[in-house]
């Protein structure tokens, strides 16, 4: 059996340092077409497997007759719930969502049965030929039902996910200035370029499978897949193919058990690939939220106390749901001092799409909330957006609504000011009548005449990593010998550059230019997931302590040689040096030939605690600030939008990369923008009208802005090197700053993100 | 699903298509029966641009076009856009300004800035945008991708004119 | 063969008259969609992006009308002297999918579709172009009113092909406007396009996307051709304008869907009518 390219990877090819920008080592294979995505995946004598899903919000399933699947050539196998032979349930916190449906679907998309066959059209072809009887059930789309109580639930877990209070000081506290608002998120897709893909090669007896996939956590998905085939988690070994993109899909269990089931049943290498109708099917999304907040505050619009009700749709199965709610609840005061707090938060089932993680991850519906309100609480105060934000900014040492202490470096006035310090675009009459820059493009529908603009402002705090109670860990292997570097860990690299950064830790740590980096696999201990802006962290923080420890080996090895303290050592350029006598010197390649040194080290974060009944308690690690400017032009008469500029200053901490910091920063831009003028899966009835990507709009380069950036490089003393993660910051407080932009622009509120045509022009 | 047996061009080579579907795509006849795996698909309905190669010189999605009815044409995919095992100029600038996070859109996006400096050497930014509007990049939000294409566009300008002096 | 690409007309249409199932291929950026989603099965394939004929335009300064064949591209409209013959042809045609789409995507296409939201069909309606279509032994000569039917129905046989586009150079301002939520690479929500033909002294108008098909509007080109001043040259007045938009909007049939709603669509159809028409009289 031969496998067609694996996601191996070169070595780096220009070395650099920490602060410096070298190249992806993985560059030159993705400009060339030759990066091996899983999708790129074969294996001689792969099946294609496909999914028959529920095209019902909710139903029972009366029969499955798969036989008229079976009288088609070239279908190798069908498979359905009575096919998986452990755990019939899987889930990332909780396993509450069916491999496949047996009695009930709960959504439509709701995996039914799978088959593997010959060729995609046979596959869709049998997927057409079962037959499955389904009774409809009433379905659960309000979540407002869920949290009253007035359907009966809709799974043995019920219908409430979690229910979170923040309860903080006095709830009677006011001031003169109260202001209130009642906002509307929309749900966002993670819309990844590379679909859902995996090949899962069979082992002869049967008894194990080996699986390339695209995923965020190579471990947790091995330890669910386990559970569901009831097979050891050694025998299942997971190595990463090439990931086209994530920010929260591929955190949960989607195509993994079926090809592996699929894969078992045949004794062949099977391969599934989701279409981009399946892929907004099968992944979870950001989930859709209503949040209420009242404001109290005083005369110079200090905050006495934040109010907040906030209803998170989870969709029909849990995943991550909980998680994202506490993120909520917990960051309802945005980066401002507020002493007094009343907040009530639910995240409940319903037949909708399942949601969870993406970019953001429930502080994205809390920010749009917090900083709407901060806008409307600057004009009940008479002062300008900036002003109010200055004045509530958090700093370091101030005590959070959940009785956290902020340890982090809280730069928020600095971001503030920063990005106030950005120089502004050229006017409008600047700009001139270029069709592109305005809004409608070639549409041609827009005179400058028509065209207003707004400025508009946002700022946000994020937690960094996981939170209450979770052992979050990173496990990193390192080799040295001959002055090669060799790291091994099992980090999923989706596109941000960890693999970059994770060589220039080892070339700055031990002083070797040439790094080889081990496939992304099983093989070496959990890494945690590329989620919650922890990899920098968390793989950096594991990474940096392994080849810590390695160098202290290669010293104690030289110093032993030299019969010197081995704290006299250092690494300069290529060299081990005695810092005593600079004469004193040995290149790492001949210090570490011989016998290679070889560790592997986890980093955990410092730990943390749930939240009590009263949402108090130290639930979260370490925390990111940004700050958002946004300049948007608006055609009045007809709601289009044109976002013109965003300047933005963001808490780094250190910038151990900044070329990946700046993509970083822009990229998450890029889908704040979507988020606040175009996208939004757009469900009724439990079903998703707008599947693909004809009508779930992205942003294209004709949508984005110029995005001026400054990295607030203040060296957080919790973070290894000082780094804190930069991935989520950018998407989160620019969508609010883009709505207030357009109010700015407009004159009138506006309460839901993604915002419409219509609500700009036909809602006063 | 009719049997068809055919040959493409595929950068200059010719490629034997055998029992292909009639309405196999060229995007997946290149990727799963000849092995040119550079384009992509991430929609299939030409609305990502990931699965751009060039038809007789002309960019097109690759997954809009009928494979049996490119017998004849040049096919040039990603694996035909520089000489040998280098770069062109465009891949390297991409590399060298970080305009690559995962990956999936790069081979599109390479192929149509290419085929946007070969029609208009000199581009402004909004030209720029627009020819390059039908690939979308879900990681970079494209400041890198328009620094990458104006690099080119200034480096070949500046090899002009030293060749003109 | 199951996939044809003959090099001359006579040819195709051959093969289309022994073979009535056969689908026809163009630039296949419609079919291909349909194709890769399942939705539809091609047995026997027609490509007639070979035959020369089709891919050819020409002036006919006789007859005061452009010969559009069926199978030029959207990008040649763009970038040839077409775009001067009928400007708001090549406003429509810059809106339509995205550069690699306008490589290979025809009004022959966009017709044998008929999408209501075809960009390039409210300018055909405006122009009251005529589409030619032929068989093996038959050509027929349809008023593009009369050839759009409904939603994605034409008067097109199975056995026809349709092989121009005949389009009256039209004296006079012209125009193309289209509402999409994104700046580029968009289904239109709504989309106007007027004519000031100043032969005939008289305004049309043609709306997309709010209705079965393309909608005309002659309450509001009758209304708006008596206040012109046709001799002078006069600009038209915001009053004017805005009233002439809203009777345009009153004669759109707009529905509800997952893209937009009908009121929304309704108030685009007033702005953009009164834009253009502002536009058509500075």
């Amino acid at each position: 059996m031969s496998l067609v390219g694996t996601a191996t990877i070169a070595p780096s090819m220009r070395p650099g340092r920490l602060g410096d920008s070298p190249l992806r080592p993985d560059g030159g294979a993705k400009v060339q077409g030759s990066f091996a995505f899983t999708s790129d995946l074969n294996a001689e004598g792969a099946l294609w497997g496909a999914t028959l899903r529920s095209p019902h919000p909710y139903a029972r399933i009366v029969a499955i007759d798969v036989s008229p699947a079976w009288k088609i050539a070239g279908v190798e196998a069908i498979i359905t719930a009575d096919d998986v032979p452990g755990q019939l349930l899987y889930g990332l916190i909780s396993a509450d969502q069916p491999v496949f449906a047996h009695d009930v679907v709960r959504y439509v998309g709701e995996p039914v049965a799978a088959v593997a066959a010959d060729h995609p059209e046979t596959c869709r072809r049998a997927l057409a030929a079962i037959v499955v009887t389904y009774e409809t059930l009433d379905p659960l789309v309000d979540a407002e039902r869920a949290v009253d109580g007035s359907h009966p639930a809709i799974h043995p877990d019920g219908n409430v996910i979690r229910h979170q209070r923040v309860d903080c000081g006095d709830p009677d506290a006011t001031g003169p200035i109260v202001v209130e608002g009642t906002y509307e998120i929309g749900m966002q897709d993670q819309a990844f370029l590379g679909l859902e893909a995996a090949l899962a090669l069979p082992d002869h007896d049967g008894g194990g499978v080996e699986m390339y996939v695209a995923t965020q956590w190579l471990h947790e998905d091995r330890k669910q897949i386990a559970a569901c085939l009831d097979l050891p988690e050694e025998r299942i070994r997971l190595t990463l193919g090439g990931v086209g993109g994530a920010f929260g899909a591929r955190e949960d269990i989607s195509l993994q058990v079926h090809t592996c089931l699929l894969a078992l049943k045949t004794g062949r290498p099977v391969r599934i690939h989701y279409d981009r109708h399946e892929s907004f099917l099968g992944h979870v999304h950001r989930h859709p939220a209503t949040i209420w907040m009242r404001h109290h505050a005083t005369a110079d619009g200090e905050i006495v106390k934040i109010e907040s009700r906030m209803v998170f749709d989870g969709g029909a199965y849990a995943s991550t749901s909980s998680a994202v709610l506490v993120n909520a609840v917990t960051h309802t005061q945005g980066p401002y001092r507020c002493a007094n707090a009343v907040v009530d938060g639910w995240v409940v089932r319903s037949n909708n799409p399942p949601c969870g993680a993406m970019r953001g991850f429930g502080v994205v519906q809390a920010c749009f909330a917090h900083e709407s309100q901060m806008d409307k609480l600057a004009a009940a105060a008479g002062l300008d957006p900036v002003e109010i934000r200055l004045r509530n900014a958090m700093v370091t040492g101030d005590r959070l609504i959940t009785g956290q202490i902020v340890e982090s470096v809280a730069p928020v006035a600095r971001c503030i000011r920063e990005t106030a310090a950005l120089p502004m675009p050229a006017s409008l009459d600047e700009q001139g009548d270029d069709l592109m820059r305005m809004p409608g493009g070639a549409g041609r529908t827009a005179d400058v005449s028509h065209i207003r603009r707004g400025v508009g402002w946002g700022v946000a705090i994020k937690n960094l990593m996981y939170s209450e109670a979770f052992d979050d860990y990173s496990t990193a292997r390192c080799r040295l010998a001959d002055g090669v570097a060799t790291l091994e860990f099992a980090t999923s690299e989706v596109g941000q550059g960890f693999i970059t950064i994770a060589a220039q830790i080892a070339r700055t740590v031990l002083g070797v230019d040439d790094v080889v980096l081990e496939p992304i696999s099983t093989n070496v201990g959990s890494a945690g997931s590329t989620s919650a802006s922890r990899q920098t962290w968390m793989s950096g923080g594991a990474v940096d302590a392994v080849c810590r420890k390695v160098r202290d080996l290669l010293f104690a090895r030289v110093a032993e040689q030299w019969s010197l303290d081995p704290l006299r050592l250092v690494i300069d350029g290529n060299e081990v040096v005695d810092s005593l006598d600079a004469r004193r010197r040995v290149t790492v390649a001949e210090a570490s030939s011989g016998s290679p040194i070889d560790e592997t080290m986890e980093y955990r974060h410092r730990p943390t605690v749930p939240l009590d009944e009263r949402g108090q308690g130290d639930c979260h690690t370490a925390f990111a600030f940004v700050a958002h400017r946004a300049v948007v032009d608006v055609d009045v008469e007809l709601g289009l939008i044109k976002v013109v500029q965003i300047a933005t200053a963001q808490d780094v901490g250190v910038a151990l990369n900044p070329l990946s910091v700046l993509g970083q920063i822009e990229g998450g831009i890029a889908q704040g923008l979507g988020l606040a003028v175009m996208e939004e899966i757009v469900v009724r009835d439990g079903l998703i009208r707008n599947a693909s990507f004809t009508d779930y709009l992205l942003p294209t380069m004709l949508d984005m802005p110029d995005v001026i950036a400054t990295l607030i490089e203040e060296p957080d003393p919790q973070a290894p090197m000082g780094a804190k993660g930069v991935g989520e910051p950018p998407c989160i407080s620019v969508t609010p700053a883009i709505v207030a932009a357009i109010r700015d622009a407009i004159g009138h509120d506006l309460t839901r993100v993604p915002v419409r045509p219509f609500d700009i022009v036909l809602t006063k | 699903m009719i049997a068809e047996h055919y040959s493409l061009t595929v950068n200059g080579t010719s490629c034997e298509v055998r029992d292909a579907g009639v309405g196999e795509s060229l995007l997946y006849v290149l990727r799963e029966r000849l092995g040119f795996t550079g384009p992509k698909g991430a929609c299939e309905e030409g609305e990502c641009g990931s699965c751009s190669v060039t038809v007789d010189g002309t960019l097109v999605c690759s997954c809009l076009v009928l494979s049996a009815a490119s017998v004849g044409r040049e096919i040039v995919t990603i694996e035909g856009v520089a000489a040998g095992d280098g770069l062109s100029d465009v891949q390297t600038a991409f590399v060298e300004t970080g305009a690559v996070q995962c990956g999936f859109c790069t081979p599109g996006l390479i192929m149509a800035a290419h085929s946007l400096l070969e029609a208009n050497p000199d581009p402004t930014e909004s030209e720029l945008r627009e020819a390059l509007s039908g690939n979308i990049c879900r990681c970079t939000g494209y400041g890198r991708i328009i620094e990458a294409v104006q690099q080119v566009a200034v480096r070949r300008r500046d090899s002009r004119s030293g060749a003109a002096t | 063969m199951p996939v044809d690409a003959p090099t001359s007309l006579a040819a195709a249409l051959g093969i289309l008259d022994r073979h009535r199932s056969a689908t026809v291929l163009a630039g296949g950026t419609d079919l291909m969609v349909s194709v890769n989603a399942g939705r539809r099965q091609l047995d026997r394939v027609v490509a007639v992006d070979r035959i020369a004929e089709l891919r050819e335009w020409h002036h006919d300064r006789g007859a005061g009308v452009v010969r559009l064949g069926a199978a030029v591209p959207y990008r040649e409209i763009l970038e040839s002297s077409l775009a001067e013959l009928v400007p708001a042809l090549a406003q429509a045609a810059r809106t339509v999918g995205s550069p690699q789409i306008r490589h290979v995507g025809t009004v022959g296409g966009n017709l044998a579709t008929c999408s209501p939201a075809g960009d390039t069909l409210p300018v055909l309606s405006g122009l009251d172009a005529i589409v030619h279509v032929q068989s093996a032994n038959l050509v027929r000569k349809i008023s593009i009113h009369d050839f759009m039917v409904g939603v994605k129905k034409t008067k097109l046989k199975p056995n026809e092909l349709i092989t121009a586009i005949v389009i009256p150079v039209s004296p006079g301002w012209q125009g193309y406007a289209k509402v999409g939520v994104r700046n580029a690479m968009v289904i239109a929500t709504a989309s106007v396009c007027l004519v000031a033909d100043t032969q005939t002294r008289s305004v049309r108008v043609a709306l997309g996307s709010v209705g079965p098909t393309i909608v005309r509007c002659p309450i509001a080109e009758a209304w708006i051709a008596e206040r012109i001043d046709w001799d002078n040259h006069v600009s038209i007045s915001d009053a004017v304008a805005r009233e002439f938009g809203a009777i345009a909007a009153s004669e759109s049939r707009p529905i509800d869907d997952h893209r937009s709603t009908a009121a929304y669509r309704r108030h685009a159809i007033g702005v953009l009518a009164s834009r253009l028409i502002r536009r058509a009289f500075l």
